[in-house]
This record gives C-alpha cells, structure tokens and sequence, in this order.
C-alpha cells in the first residue's frame, strides 16, 4: 500500500466514522483520531521523504526521479484516466500544511452548533479534496479533487456561516466554478494538445505542446487556477466568502485551498506550456503586482477584522503568483514558501479572529478596544499573527518574503525590476493596516461593559493556536531545511521554463 | 577556537527572554528582574572579556586587528551565492559596539528595579528588555548585511513593544505604531538597497569581490544611498526623525536604552560598517549624507531649544547628536587615518554619547520618577532635594557641552577637526550647532535644578533622592564620562584599522571650547534666576519663529497629512470603494444579467397552448418569409 493512498483512505474512513457516530463524542473522536493520524502521516512522509533524497544525494546519484512514492492505477482506459499519484518537495510542503491546518481546524470548531456531526462531515469531505489533490499527477484526478473540495464549501458557508452567508457561498461557488470551467478546458486543450497517451502531468511534461494551442490554453488553464489564488480581479468572492464562513472553513480555505491555485498555476499551467507562460506571463505579472499593492491598501481602510485579512490575503497570495511568475528558481521557491508561511499564518489569523467573534460577537474593529487586559492569551496569539504578517524575522513571513524579493531581483530587467520594487512596498503598507488593527482592538481601555467579563481561551482554543504558533515560528526560526527540499523540487520546472525561453 | 564563547552573548538574552516571555507571568516581579539582570551582568562581562582578548591578541602584520568570525552558518539560502548566514563577527567596531550595548543594557537593567517597581507587567518589561538586547548584540555583530537586516526588523519591534508599554494609553499606542511604520518605511529603501547590493556585489558578506564592485559601477552607489535610507530612519534624520520624539512615551530607562544610546546609533553603525565601500564606490553619497546630517543637527538643536517637555529636550538633542557622528563618518575623505579622521571620531561620539546620553535620560528619569511629569514648569530648584541627580547630571551637560575634560569634549573635537578638513563652510557651522548643544542643555539643567522652584507641587508632594538601584547607574556613568574621553580610543579603531593617536587639534578645541562657554554663559543669564526677562522678551519678539519650532517645525503635520489624508483618504478608501463598487459589482451584474436572461427565457415556457401557437406561427412566417426572400 501506498503510503500517499493514506491521505485519501483516512478520510475515507472518517466520513464512514461520522456517518457511523450517535453523539457527539464519538463525532470528536472520530475527528481527532482522524486529523491526529493525518498529521502524524504528514509528519512521517515528510521525514521518510527527506531521509530519501539526502540517501539520494550521499549516494551521488545525478537522475533522482522527480517524484517518489509513484503508483498509478488505470480508472478510465478511453480517455487514459488514472489514479496516478506521487510527491516531490513542493507537494510535501502542502501535505505537511494542509494536514496541520485540518488537525488545528478540529480544534477550532470544537464546540460548533448545530449539526455538528454533518458540519465534520463536510469538512473531511473538503479536507479529503485538497489532500487528494496534491498527491495526484494525472491532470483528470487532479481536476476531480479540486472539484471535490469545491462543492462542501457551498454548504459549510451557506448552513454554518454568518452574516450574508447564501449569497456569499452563492457568489464564492459561482466565481469557483465559473473559473473551473475555464480549467476543464485548459486541461483538456492541454491532453489533447501534446497528442499524449496519458493524462500524468509529468509524461506530458515531456512532450511538447505547439505554440499556437499554448496561446490559446495558457491563459485558461493559468486564470482557472489563479482565481482560486485570488488573482486580481477575480478576488472579490474571497473577502465575502472569508467574512461569512465558520472559522475552521476560513482556515481551511484561505490556508489550503487558496494555495490549489497557486500549486496548479506552477504544476500544470506553467510546467506543461512553459513557452507560453515566458511569452504571456507579463500580462498576469502585471495582474499579480496589482494584486499584491491593491489588496494591501484595501486592508488598510476596512473596519471588519475578517475583511481585512481576506484582503491581506489578496495581498499575499498575489505574491504567491507574482514569484511564480518571475521564473527564477529562488523566487519560485519563494513563492512555495510563502503558500507555506501563508496557510499556517492566516489559519492562525482566522482561528483567532473566530474565537474573538465567538466572544464578543462583532468583528468590527469599532466596537472593540482593550482585548489585551480581558483575553491576554488571544491577544499575545493575534500579536504574534500580526507580526508574522508583516514579515518580523524569526517568524514565517520573512522568509518566504525575502526569498521572493530577492528570487525575483535575479531578473535584471527593468519590467521585472519595477514590478518587484512596485511589490516590495507592500511591506510597508502590511504594518500599516496590522498595526492599525493591534493598536484599536487589543490596546486601549476596554471601552464595552460587556466584553469587561469575557474569558480567555478554553484548552482546544489553546491547542489550536499553539500548534499554529509553533509552526509559524518553526518555519521562521528553521527555514534551511524545507527552503532545500522545495528548491530541489521546483528546478525541473523551472529548467522548462528556462529553455523554452532560450528557444 | 578562542571566541567560540561569543555564541552565548547571543544565545543568552534570546534564552531570558523566551523564558520570561512564556513563563514570567508566574513569577514574582523579583524573580523575573533578577533573571534578566543576571544575564545581562553574564553578557556583559563576556562581552569585556572579548574586548579584552581581543585588542589583546595585538595586531597581525598589516598593523590591523583582524577580523574574527568564530561563528557563521548558513540559515536561509537563496542561490549559490546569496545566502543568509547567521554568525559573529568580531572585529574592532563590533567589539567597540558589544561593551557600549552591554554596558548601557546592564545599567538600565539595574535602573528599572527602582524606576518599574510594582508595575503591572514588570515581567513583560523585562522580558523586552531581553528581546532587545538580542536583537541589538546580533545586529552589531552580524556577519553579513542580510542578518544584520534580520536583526534591525527585530530591535524595531522590540522598540515598538517597548514603546507601546504603557498599552492603555493612547499616546503610546500612536506613538509606537508611527515609530514602527516610520522605520518601517525607510527600511522598504534598506531593502531595495541590499537587494541591489546583492545582486551586483553577487554577495551579501561586507567584502564583495573587487571585480564584481567595479563592472556594477553606478549601481553600487543607489546600493549604498538606499541602505542609508534604512540607517536615516532607524537614526531619526531629517525627514525620517519624526517618530523619535513621539519615542519618550515608553518607559524613560528604555529610552535611555533603545532611543538614545544603542537602537538609534544602528545607522551611524550601518554606515561604519559599509565605510570601506563607501569611501571608495561612493564618495559623493558619503559627503551628501554628510550634509544631510549637518542640517539635521542644526534642525533638532533648534527645536531643543524651545521644548518645554525634559524628554522631548533630550530626544532631540539625541537626533542632533547623532547627526554630529553621520556628519562625522560623511565628512571623510579617503581611508587613511588622517584623511578618515572623522571615521574615529563618529565611532568615537558614539562610545561616549552613548554613556552620557544614558546618564542624561537616566537622570530625568529619577527626576520624572520624584515629581511625576516630565514638563520642566512641575521642576525648579530640584538640586536641593537631589543632589545625587543633579551632580551627575551635570556632569553629562558639561559633556555633552564639550567641556574638557569630560568625555564629549574629545570626541566633539576630533568631529570638528574633521569637519574643518574637510569644509570651514561645514566646519564653521558644526561649531555653531555645537554651541547651541550648550545653550540648550544648560537652559535644560538650569529649568530643572535652578529657577523658578514650583513650590505648590513641592510642598504638595516633597521631591525626594532616587534609591539606590536608581543612583548606583547614575554614579557608575558619571564616572565612564569623567574618564572616557582619555580613552586612546584611535588605537583601537580608526577608518582603516592601523593605530592612529589622538591629538587634540588645539585651534579647533579651543574655539569649541569658548564658543560651548558663551552658549553656558549665555543660557546661565537667561535661565538661571527665577525671572527669567530675557527669555520671555526673546520669545515674544520672535514669536512666529518660536512657536514654529515649539511645533517642531510642523513635521508632525506633515506626517498626520500624509497617512491620513494621503493614504487613508485618498488611496486607500477610493480603492476599497472601487473593489466593492466597481470589480464586485461588475460581477453581481454578471450574475444579475444570467438570472435577468433566464427570467426572460423561463417566460416562453409557459405551459398555454396559445402562446406556443402563436410562436409556432410566427416562426414558420419567418421562415417563410426567408425561404422566399433567397
């Protein structure tokens, strides 16, 4: 057995578990055991991973397979559909990311009402998604994933969301699909286009698909994928969707499956039709550099906590496309990193976000002052989010940030440099509108007589953001050792790229 | 290895602070302030020992202390040749930079056992503290421009939280947030300078390869211009100084630390440090920054003048003093130990500003501490009731003054040596402002310890000498300053590492020295009675001018213009109105039109026999009609 099938069989077995529960211990449990085994899966195939490319690398060995772990099974013979699967550094990172942010999501919806068990549900079903997604190499499979853990976003929003929550999960299914539509033909013009007898990604990778289908399929392929990561100007379902999902959904979503789109861009979009990708990436560059200025700015003047971080995630995932974009491998890992250092920070943001809600019951920066003396243990938790935020170093932020700036400094062009320049200002702009929200909700005199008697965070609340805050910090304080197994993983792509350009 | 010890300097204060951090909450005030003292005693008696072990190790053949780099690894890498490295660096101003910060840090330590007693949150403070001293031991000591970047993000938040320590009050609050932002920004230029340096030095260690410098020609000067810009906001010059003053709302002894002595130093030290390529790459950015310190000095002495406020008087005397040692460094001509006189002599400044500047904001601390504001008008003849405190504030004023033989007299002398070397026109003027450095520091000393006595509030309330943990720093400074200044401090280090002596330039001391008497003098007849007649008449006749540079020449309006009216209102809100207005609309009108056109469809489907009949007909009468008309 595949160790990688595990990432899809233990949800499998969860959604049987909960199915199965009477009450709502039996739901919890089956959830942590689940989310507890996901992690520990995670963890493991990360080590076994490194462990097997520094064998590798002390053996001397020059043609290291792309991907370990590969199996492939036939599904559909016609159309060469299979159940391919495999890992490289990059999916690793996101294995080891989504499966943290699952685990520290239980904890945050601990006590959510009502409907719990169909709530847990929804969430295996969309965590099971976005696991599947990042272990499959054959473009169909993929595409299946990336559907499934579309649709329980549509339910989670619409029955256990707040506020304008139908036309938020209205609006947010809509622009997703509508951009999976685009994708569906992107990746079909993609199949058909290499004239390939399989549909796995790195088969395809091999052959060349001609310039005037690239013309054609990049751009769809790229905008399908890239609206999920927040392009601009397809972001707008993402602060509604944000403001009105429960918080572990916002966790999942802005944590994980913001980063399908930026994983796609790179693994399909880019990978397969990387001519295309040096002959129109300027447009999209352009599009990321306003996303990365534009979304910060919008942050600056909102007065909803989970606006402001939809737009900080406009922002930041921007950033995300904008180093992919810049085609050098330090800014690709970059932009690997900063999906890493991103999901584990606006997870925590989110989570926190949603235990403050839970207490005071508004989010509007207004009504709240003084958090600091009521709820210590939040406040310190949303201070050490907010500094990784705007890239404090020793905390995750900084060296995804910096590993991008200076990627993308290696382009000596003066398009490159100015947009790079034009990006790199967004750091400043970030402590503005962090350190605005810090300054009003958290410091101050508590102004309201009914958040005088509010409680800290209970022991799953705890859980939950320190595990955040370790990961945050781990990656922060030890960023040798993932930086080399994702710069390893993205040179073939990268290489692709190169010499399509020197054609 | 012989400094391998060095490493615990670092790993110290991190370890106090993560423990204080998480665990001091629980601890009992003393436990948590003896924990952080502790190890800073540790680190700065490490820290006296490396200076001793190595000036000791006497100088290798070329005459120079050579570098040591006992620690260094790789911690983020990029490519194969830009990398982060995280290690030690020792060489003669790092090593210079260890005893001041360990020194100072020690005392403040010691001081803020008397001066935070009982507060709430006495861990946090001091679990700050340890931040601090972190952050700022590692910048000093940084192996490359990368880690020294690390570590100026961390003493800039570490000042942000110190700043906002008093989170409940307003003022604070603002007053941390713009000094974080403000720095913030001018490291958006460090940034964009270490990323050009980067790639055309193709390294990011201080010594690039000649070869690589020379084909990148004119980019290594914006390389080197843009760091400036980081090291001007972290140094509080002109624009950039205005979020020192704002500074003082955190607890007096951190400002002492953080915003007199050690943080604010760190871009007079970054452009000590990238000295060797300044003076050969860009001269011309050397002398400009040069001038941007003369007229920053002479702003900040300007508006020391008029502040009525003891720590905003000081804050920028503080920016003024720190452009004496940016003019200094900018003020060199070539590498030698002559032509780069003014190299030593920054260096120099520093070493002793820092003790006596600590001293001064130490001192008003215990005053603030004994009559609980900070407005000269709540002090007046406060020497009768702190005699301790007013000796050895004194003491700083007459070095800050530069009158032999304290410290400042020295250091101040060899500035302006270099100054007149390089310009009379700049020469001239640095002793102009220097003069006004006198005026206001004894107009200063006279409104706290003479004058008009504020008799209600004394009686009221009896001003009374600080304890011991108060006093004992402020003895132990007096002392650095008495005797610092005979320091043989060129020996040590000098702008191309030989031994260069020190000789007082007798034309220069000697101007310097009456002009400092004639500002003393002067500040002694308007200030020292309790009827002060002179002052009042001066500042009525030039009114406008003083109530202009009481309002610090509205620099602060300008900012406030600037994030609230720029940023807020024009940028920001007309975008966010555009994304809910415009890009979201544009797609709910997507979303409306599909429905509107599927209202529109649904209607034809209406179940009734006649309608279906009367589109069947009308159909098949334009088919007709098609039919025929082709």
């Amino acid at each position: 057995m595949n160790i990688l099938s595990l990432f899809v069989l233990i949800p499998l077995l969860m959604l049987l578990g909960l199915w199965l529960s009477r009450n709502l211990n039996q739901v919890r449990g089956v959830m942590v055991a689940g989310s507890s085994l996901l992690l520990l899966t995670a963890i493991y195939l990360t080590v076994d991973y490194l462990g097997i490319r520094h064998a590798e690398a002390a053996a001397g060995v020059t043609d290291a397979p792309e991907m370990l772990f590969t199996a492939s099974y036939m599904w559909y013979a016609p159309l060469h559909i299979c159940y391919s699967i495999g890992v490289d550094g990059i999916s690793v990172a996101m294995l080891l990311l989504s499966a943290i942010i699952v685990f520290t999501g239980t904890f945050a919806s601990w006590k959510l009402k009502p409907l719990t068990k169909e709530y847990f549900l929804w969430f295996t079903l969309l965590s099971l998604g976005v696991f599947g997604f990042f272990i499959s190499t054959d473009l169909f499979t993929m595409f299946m994933f990336y559907e499934v853990a579309l649709i329980p976003m549509y339910l989670l929003i619409g029955v256990w969301g707040s506020g304008r929550k139908e036309y938020a999960a209205m609006k947010l299914t809509l622009m997703l699909m509508g951009a999976s539509a685009f994708l569906l033909i992107g990746i079909l013009g993609i199949y058909y286009g290499s004239g390939a007898q399989t549909m796995n990604v790195l088969e395809i990778a091999k052959l060349h698909i001609p310039m005037d289908m690239q013309r054609i399929f990049f751009p769809l392929t790229f905008l399908g994928f890239g609206v999920l990561g927040a392009l601009f100007p397809f972001h707008t379902w993402s602060p509604d969707g944000h403001a009105s999902a429960p918080t572990a959904v916002s966790m999942l979503h802005a944590g994980v499956l913001m980063k399908l789109g930026g994983y796609g861009c790179f693994r399909v979009a880019m990978y397969l039709m990387p001519e295309a990708a040096q002959e129109l990436g300027w447009i999209f560059l352009i599009l990321t550099t306003i996303s990365v200025v534009y979304g910060a700015f919008s942050a600056v003047v909102q007065t909803d906590l989970k606006y402001i971080n939809a737009y900080s995630s406009v922002s930041h995932c921007g950033l995300v496309l904008f180093a992919l974009l810049m085609m050098t491998y330090t800014s690709s890992t970059g932009a690997i990193l900063q999906m890493l250092s991103h999901g584990l920070m606006t997870a925590l943001f989110f989570a926190l976000i949603g235990m403050i809600y839970g207490r005071t019951h508004t989010r509007d920066i207004r009504q709240m002052s003084g958090l600091m003396k009521i709820m210590p243990f939040l406040s310190v938790g949303y201070v050490i989010a907010g500094l990784a935020n705007l890239g404090l170093p020793g905390l995750s932020g900084f060296v995804a940030e910096m590993t991008i700036f200076v990627g993308s400094f290696q382009n000596a062009d003066t398009f490159h440099r100015v947009c790079t320049i034009i990006a790199c200002t967004s750091i400043v702009i970030t402590a503005v509108y962090i350190l605005r929200v810090v300054g009003k909700i958290l410091y101050g005199k508590c102004t309201d007589p009914h958040h005088m008697h509010l409680t800290d965070a209970t022991w799953d609340e705890r859980l939950a953001v320190i595990c955040l805050i370790v990961a945050v910090a781990g990656m922060g304080l030890a960023p040798f050792w993932i930086s080399d197994m994702i710069n390893d993983s993205v040179t073939p792509i990268i290489n692709n790229l190169i010499s399509a350009s020197n054609l | 290895m012989e400094f391998n010890y060095t490493i615990l300097i670092l790993l110290l204060p991190m370890l106090s602070f993560l423990v204080l951090g998480l665990a001091g909450m629980r601890m009992k005030h003393k436990v948590a302030g003896a924990i952080g003292t502790t190890v800073l005693g540790i680190v700065a008696v490490l820290s006296y020992l490396t200076a001793y072990l190595y000036f000791g190790n006497g100088r290798s053949a070329d005459g120079t202390f050579a570098p040591q780099t006992p620690w260094n690894f790789e911690w983020l890498p990029f490519t194969t040749n830009l990398h982060i490295d995280m290690g030690i660096l020792l060489d003669p101003i790092s090593v210079m930079m260890l005893i001041v910060i360990s020194t100072v840090s020690l005392m403040v330590h010691i001081y803020s056992f008397g001066y935070m007693k009982g507060e709430v949150g006495f861990q946090r403070y001091y679990a700050f503290l340890s931040l601090f001293s972190f952050s700022m031991l590692g910048l000093v000591v940084a192996t490359n421009i990368f880690q020294m970047y690390v570590f100026w993000e961390l003493v800039g938040v570490s000042s942000y939280l110190l700043i906002g320590f008093y989170y409940t009050k307003p003022e604070a609050i603002a007053a941390s947030k713009k000094a974080f932002i403000v720095t913030r920004f001018a490291d958006l230029g460090f940034l964009i300078g270490i990323l050009i340096y980067g790639y055309y030095a193709g390294t990011f260690t201080f010594t690039p390869e000649t070869k690589m410098l020379v084909a990148a020609g004119g980019m290594i000067p914006w390389a080197l211009g843009l760091m400036f810009v980081g090291g001007a906001g972290k140094s509080a010059m002109f624009p950039l100084h205005i979020w020192l003053p704002d500074a003082m709302e955190g607890p007096t002894p951190v400002s002492a630390l953080i915003h007199a002595a050690t943080m604010v130093v760190a871009g007079v030290y970054l452009v000590a440090r990238m000295f060797p390529l300044f003076i050969v790459y860009a001269p011309d950015v050397l002398h400009w920054i040069a001038y941007l310190g003369v007229l920053t000095a002479f702003y900040a002495a300007a508006v020391a003048c008029v502040q009525t406020d003891i720590k905003r008087v000081l804050a920028f005397s503080t920016i003024s003093q720190i452009a004496f040692m940016v003019v200094a460094l900018g003020v060199c001509i070539g590498a030698d130990t002559h032509e780069g006189l003014g190299y030593m002599a920054g260096m120099f400044h520093l070493f002793t500003h820092a003790m006596f500047k600590a001293l001064l904001f130490l001192g008003a601390g215990a005053i603030i501490h004994a009559v609980h504001s900070n407005e000269m008008s709540a002090m007046g003849g406060l020497r009768k009731y702190m005699p301790i405190t007013h000796i050895t504030f004194l003491i700083a004023c007459l070095a800050i003054a530069g009158i032999p033989p304290f410290s400042g007299f020295f250091s101040k002398d060899e500035i302006l040596a270099a100054c007149f070397q390089f310009s009379p026109v700049v020469g001239w003027m640095m002793s102009i402002i220097a003069g006004m450095t006198a005026f206001y520091m004894f107009r200063l000393y006279y409104g706290i310890f003479w004058g008009k006595e504020n008799k209600e509030l004394h009686a009221h309330h009896t001003p009374h000498e600080a304890p011991v943990s108060m006093s004992f720093p402020l003895i132990f400074l007096a002392a650095v300053t008495c005797v610092a200044g005979f320091i043989p401090f060129g020996n040590f280090v000098s702008s191309n590492g030989q031994s260069y002596d020190i000789h007082l330039n007798a034309q220069v001391a000697i101007t310097s020295v009456c002009i400092a008497i004639v500002a003393i003098v002067l500040a002694t007849i308007m200030y020292l009675k309790e009827q002060q007649p002179i002052a009042d008449r001066l500042a009525a006749t030039f009114k406008t001018l003083h109530q202009a540079a009481y309002r610090r020449f509205y620099m602060d309006e300008i900012w406030m213009f600037v994030t609230k009216k720029i940023i807020f209102r024009c940028i920001s809100t007309p975008l966010a109105w555009w994304d809910r207005h415009v890009i979201d609309q544009f797609f709910n009108f997507t979303a409306w039109s599909a429905q509107a056109s599927a209202d529109e469809v649904r209607g034809m489907q209406s179940g009734r026999i006649q309608s279906y009949c009367i589109w069947f007909l009308v159909g098949a009468l334009v088919f007709t009609l098609m039919l025929l008309l082709i």
